[in-house]
């Protein structure tokens, strides 16, 4: 009689990727972010190909991390990145009750399958070894499969692949809803805007060169000493606003001023 | 290892994918909503194919992966105009064929 329980390599991948996957799957559910339900997706993903491992299917193994985990999930990240991370979720029910009633209608599902499988539970497994075996591995195998009985099928998937590929083209493709400005068009629509709004045509003034600072983000002085807003992108006065000129100006003026105060001593001296 | 153990795991994983589908707003997560329902069927193809020792579980499983990312390429590509098009990505706004 064996003191340890006998336990195997798929027992132990069950008891620890089937939780994870749970909780994933859950967190996937709950998380308010676009980004977080997608790694906890692809978390779920990398468990359920750990647990294809366990159950002797190799192939699915990999492609399960490489088409799921590898490429599928990207696609979500990348167009998580295209339409928005930060789009917030209104937490406001179109229909009244409808979260509860989803809930109530999951949980519904899930004792309808569990009866449903329970009655036609399977105790004991053959095993895919000798499937396997056969043709000297799982690829050889699911090969003579593909390429054999299904190759009709495999066939039509490639035309659905390559339709698919033409299709996300098609559809993601912009048209343009006003025609390109060229060089010339720009020209005359900045002289029109200096006739109509008298705005000035030409360039627009340098950021300001001070003692200490010379960056894009320091804004110049115009001769009043105010500050000139022109003179920084707008997209810098947006995300850190103008930066203060009496500082910017500040250290020139101390300088200035000790000069100033040396000067006077050895005129004194004189 | 008892197979039934799976099927469990699978229809546990399904009725998590059916309520994020019904109960999620945002269009990206009602999309990873359907692609685990997907895996937790392709984990019971994979289950019922070490129980039958029969490789063709294995080979449909296959082909639904290939099925899936053919559509997440098309559905992504949707989402995306029709984000284009409204600036929104939740389902409740796209509501113009409402009766």
């Amino acid at each position: 009689m064996t003191l340890v329980p006998l336990v195997t390599g798929a027992e132990v991948a069950y008891w620890i990727c089937g939780p994870i996957m749970i909780l994933a799957a859950v967190a996937m559910v709950l998380f308010r972010k676009a980004v977080y339900s997608a790694l906890s997706l692809a978390l779920v993903m990398v468990n359920l190909a750990i647990i294809y491992a366990s159950q002797d299917a190799s192939f699915l193994f990999v492609v399960q991390i490489i088409v799921y985990t590898g490429a599928v999930m990207m696609l979500f990240l990348f167009v998580v990145m295209l339409v928005g991370v930060d789009v917030s979720e209104s937490l406001v029910e179109k229909i009244k009750g409808h979260t509860i009633a989803s809930v109530l209608a999951g949980v519904g599902l899930f004792i309808l399958l569990a009866v449903a499988l329970g009655r036609g539970l399977v105790t004991g497994a053959v095993g895919v070894e000798a499937a396997n075996a056969k043709f000297g591995g799982n690829v050889q195998g699911l090969a003579a499969l593909l390429f054999g009985p299904y190759v009709l099928a495999f066939e039509a998937t490639s035309a659905l692949l390559i339709t698919a590929a033409v299709g996300a083209m098609v559809l993601a493709h912009g048209e343009r809803l006003s025609p390109k400005l060229d060089q010339k068009a720009r020209a005359a629509a900045r002289i029109e805007d200096f006739v109509t709004n008298g705005v000035h045509p030409g360039p627009r003034p340098n950021s300001g060169v001070y003692a200490r600072h010379n960056a894009i983000a320091s804004p110049a002085l115009l001769p009043d000493g105010t500050v000139s807003e022109e003179s920084v992108s707008a997209v810098l006065v947006r995300r850190s606003g103008l930066a203060d000129a009496d500082s910017l100006v500040a250290p020139a003026k101390a300088a200035f001023a000790s000069l100033d105060a040396v000067q006077g001593d050895s005129e004194e001296d004189r | 290892m008892n197979p039934s153990y799976y099927v469990i795991l699978a229809a546990i994983l399904f009725t998590i994918g059916i309520v994020g589908f019904l109960v999620r707003k945002n269009a990206l997560v009602v999309f990873m909503s359907v692609e685990l329902m997907l895996n937790s069927c392709n984990l019971l193809f994979v289950t019922f194919s070490r129980v039958w020792g029969n490789l063709a579980g294995q080979a449909m499983s296959f082909f639904v992966m290939v099925v899936a990312a053919a559509e997440v390429v098309v559905g992504l590509s949707i989402i995306v105009m029709i984000y284009r098009a409204r600036r929104s990505a939740s389902v409740d706004n796209a509501s113009l064929l409402k009766f």
